[in-house]
């Protein structure tokens, strides 16, 4: 008799299993890979709030895009690929877009998506040479990339020795996978310009052991560190500067590195430290009253509320306003508010967040303007430096947005980009 | 009455030595063939494919490979992700050199190259036993991925250090990259599966696989009864390897397509999972092989199905739940049943033969 049960209860959650992947769904499905769990959560975290706080003050705003509601199903990767392939697969079907804030899994998703006709959008991480859409059709990565970057922190270090850094040494810090190794070339190419002696300093994942990084940083003395690192690596590598006594003024991070969470262990070692950002901290935004208003305040925060307001959250708002603004432009161009995966990309491709169309938005003077063209998908490219404060445990924008050194970045992404069309046979697009 | 053997003579010592002497297992197994090569195939969609069946099959070939060295000549390794990596990599570099070759052919070979490095690191096994070469095989996944992370040459001086695949085709159908079909790679996978599964069989079988156990029991009385102990732990490491390389070429190349050797051969995502399926399925056992991989496979995604989507908890409850039952289940099963799931389906055949008669 049981094993009867058993076999009538395994086949009938079979049957359950398949018939809800096949399940349609009529609203506009954004399927969010998340990692609330692991090495990487403690940015993940605020990110994915932001994304969930923004899709349901949206949906009490303003009942949806176009009426249509947001539908953001979870699906937690842990940053693992193999389970970021698996939530792919599930939530393919009819989906917008991925955001899978990982450039591993940004690798694996861009030929099936590619294959499956979805968007994929890696904010300001991924692949640099997708910011050329003649190769790369259904991805896009505005409004800035790795490359863009890696010069614009040069850029910086430059103006900081009145344009002359011959003969000094700078030391990259990095995640040892394809996301901390995607500026190494674009500083290779901009040392010999520029003369400087670039120093490799690969980080193991999770990235809790730097021991040996630092005291080679020590021995050494590099002028200037430059770090790309995520999740705990970046506390780790604060801490242990600090520890070093390594000027922090001189130590600058990728926009993925420069998060309240980053700085705040080390405690007052961190004061100084600047990280690259391409959008603002803080809650003074139209966005932000919204979101309080609606969501907040009526005890829906995602998670426990607490990251409001930071950098990462902030950056999961930016990101969010981004994707359902392509399903806004989307439902103009074809004229209906029940667009399909294809007709998103369309409107993903035709983005032009202008100044005014931001404050619209309620994200005035919250990040630099931006477009998106079937050429461009890459954005503006402007990132500014933001530094922490220790005292007052505040990040502050200490330049202007400013552009990277184009000229190395454009070449390099023309380079790569037709490397990977010629490998995957993909014709040119875009006249 | 569902496993009677009464009535079932064997005549020759070809029938007495048939991998399946009961006709209900004869009858199951073609059941099953028949399911997985005629009917599967046409239901399958992407799904089932890229979340559950395709790793089932690449991960029982590993935890086969895995079963074959420690299973049944009991030399305990860590390695595995190391050695799939040596796959993985190997069908990257013949794929690139060689770009007209049959993705069959050039898998088949970089199991060949993974099994003249688990030569190499199986080497020390002539000396060292138990944990110690546990610790050895141990150097062998970190110096691997290591080495694949380290040289630029093994990955083509990629920017990333990631590896991609190109579409390769078998019969005009493509296997490998974005654009091939659920059933292509799933019945790729399945051949392969099928085919190595009989072959490691009759090895465990024939000499080769009585000299690995005799080892694997006590190898100072076996070197006295004539079991060369070089040839036997050699020839263990050579074969398992092979096996776990063909596995790693597939992971590659029909199942991920992109590949960053740190991330996908690390020493959780690989090496001690392939330990659990067979620790789970059964030591020295091929049907556990396939039941160790198919519980590690499909439980996250069986609770994370049920947690998620049945009971609606949130994807992160989910997944904390997820790590704490998973924890749980292994001490359960080690204190249970420490013999495995392949060890439970005895236990199985043993009262289904009586029912409903049990005495």
């Amino acid at each position: 008799m049981r094993i009867k049960q058993l076999l009538i209860g395994m086949t009938a959650s079979v049957i359950a299993v398949s018939g809800y992947v096949e399940m349609a769904i009529a609203d506009l499905k954004f399927p969010m890979l998340v990692y609330r769990t692991g090495a990487y959560a403690p940015n993940g975290i605020p990110n994915a709030d932001g994304f969930v706080d923004y899709y349901k003050m949206i949906n009490a705003r303003d009942g949806g895009i176009g009426g249509e509601k947001i539908l953001h199903p979870e699906c937690e990767t842990g940053y693992k690929t193999q389970v970021g392939v698996e939530c792919y697969e599930k939530n393919k079907k009819d989906a917008m877009v991925f955001q899978p804030m990982s450039t591993g899994i940004t690798y694996q998703l861009i030929p099936k998506a590619t294959a499956d006709g979805v968007t994929v959008y890696s904010t300001g991480y991924g692949r640099t040479s997708a910011a050329n859409g003649k190769v790369f059709k259904w991805v896009f990565n505005a409004p800035v990339t790795y490359w863009d970057g890696a010069s614009i922190a040069v850029r910086h270090i430059l103006k900081n020795n009145f344009g002359n850094i011959k003969g000094k040494k700078i030391a990259l810090v990095y995640h040892n996978s394809a996301y901390g190794k995607e500026p190494i070339r674009t500083l290779q190419t901009l040392s010999k310009k520029h003369g400087f002696k670039l120093m490799l300093l690969p980080v193991d994942h999770p990235g809790q052991e730097q021991k040996a990084t630092w005291l080679k940083i020590r021995k050494a003395r590099p002028d200037n560190v430059l770090m790309w690192g995520w999740g705990v690596m970046n506390q780790v590598a604060i801490k242990s500067a600090a520890s070093i006594k390594f000027p922090m003024d001189k130590f600058i991070g990728i926009w993925w590195s420069g998060s309240e969470n980053d700085v705040l262990p080390a405690g007052q070692g961190a004061h100084g430290y600047k990280s690259l950002t391409f959008n603002a901290p803080g809650t003074n935004y139209q966005v932000h009253a919204d979101i309080k208003k609606f969501v907040h305040d009526k005890g829906e925060a995602s998670g426990d509320g607490s990251h409001f307001g930071t950098v990462l959250y902030n950056r999961g708002l930016f990101q969010a306003m981004v994707q359902v603004e392509a399903a806004t432009v989307a439902q103009k161009i074809h004229g209906t508010s029940k667009i399909t995966s294809a007709m998103y990309r369309d409107g993903f491709e035709n983005i032009n967040l202008s100044a005014k169309r931001l404050e619209e938005l309620g994200f005035k003077d919250f990040a630099p303007p931006f477009k998106i063209t079937c050429e461009n998908h890459g954005g503006s490219g402007l990132a500014a430096v933001q530094q922490w404060d220790a005292k007052t445990k505040k990040w502050n924008m200490i330049t202007e947005y400013m552009y990277g050194d184009s000229d190395v970045v454009q070449k390099l992404i023309a380079e790569d980009s037709s490397k990977y069309a010629a490998e995957q046979k993909i014709a040119e697009r875009c006249g | 009455m569902i496993y009677k053997e009464t009535g079932q003579y064997k005549s020759s010592y070809k029938s007495d030595h048939a991998i399946f002497p009961l006709l209900q297992d004869k009858i199951a197994f073609s059941t099953l063939m028949f399911i997985a090569f005629l009917i599967i195939p046409f239901v399958i969609n992407s799904y089932w494919e890229k979340a559950i069946l395709v790793p089932f099959l690449i991960f029982s070939l590993a935890a086969i490979g895995l079963n074959i060295l420690t299973g049944y000549c009991g030399q305990v390794s860590l390695g595995t992700g190391g050695f799939m990596a040596v796959g993985a990599f190997s069908t990257y570099k013949i794929m690139t050199y060689f770009p007209d070759m049959n993705i069959m052919i050039i898998i088949l070979i970089s199991g060949l190259i993974t099994a003249a490095v688990g030569i190499i690191f199986g080497l020390p096994s002539l000396r060292i036993k138990g944990f110690y070469l546990a610790v050895a095989t141990l150097a062998s996944q970190f110096f691997l991925v290591w080495l694949f992370n380290k040289v630029p040459w093994f990955y083509n001086y990629s920017d990333t250090g990631q590896i991609t695949v190109s579409e390769r085709t078998m019969f005009g159908i493509p296997v490998t990259g974005a654009e091939a079909p659920s059933y292509a790679t799933y019945l790729f996978c399945l051949v392969l599966v099928v085919v190595l599964s009989f072959a490691a069989k009759n090895l465990i079988r024939s000499k080769m696989g009585r000299s690995w156990m005799a080892i694997r029991d006590m190898d100072i009385a076996a070197e006295i009864i004539g079991v060369p102990p070089l040839k036997t732990k050699l020839s263990a490491f050579a074969i398992s390897s092979f096996y776990i390389g063909v596995a790693g070429a597939l992971y590659f190349a029909v199942f991920l397509g992109a590949i960053e050797v740190t991330e996908s051969f690390d020493i959780m995502t690989i090496s001690f999972p392939v330990l659990f399926m067979i620790i789970i399925g059964g030591l020295g056992s091929m049907l556990g092989s396939f039941l160790g991989a198919a519980f590690v496979v499909t439980l996250p995604i069986g609770l994370k199905f049920l947690m998620v989507d049945m009971v609606g908890l949130s994807a992160v409850t989910a997944k904390h739940f997820e790590i704490t039952i998973w924890g749980l289940l292994m001490i359960v099963f080690l204190i249970v049943e420490p013999h495995g799931l392949a060890r439970l389906w005895s236990i199985a055949k043993e009262k289904l033969r009586r029912w409903p008669f049990p005495y």
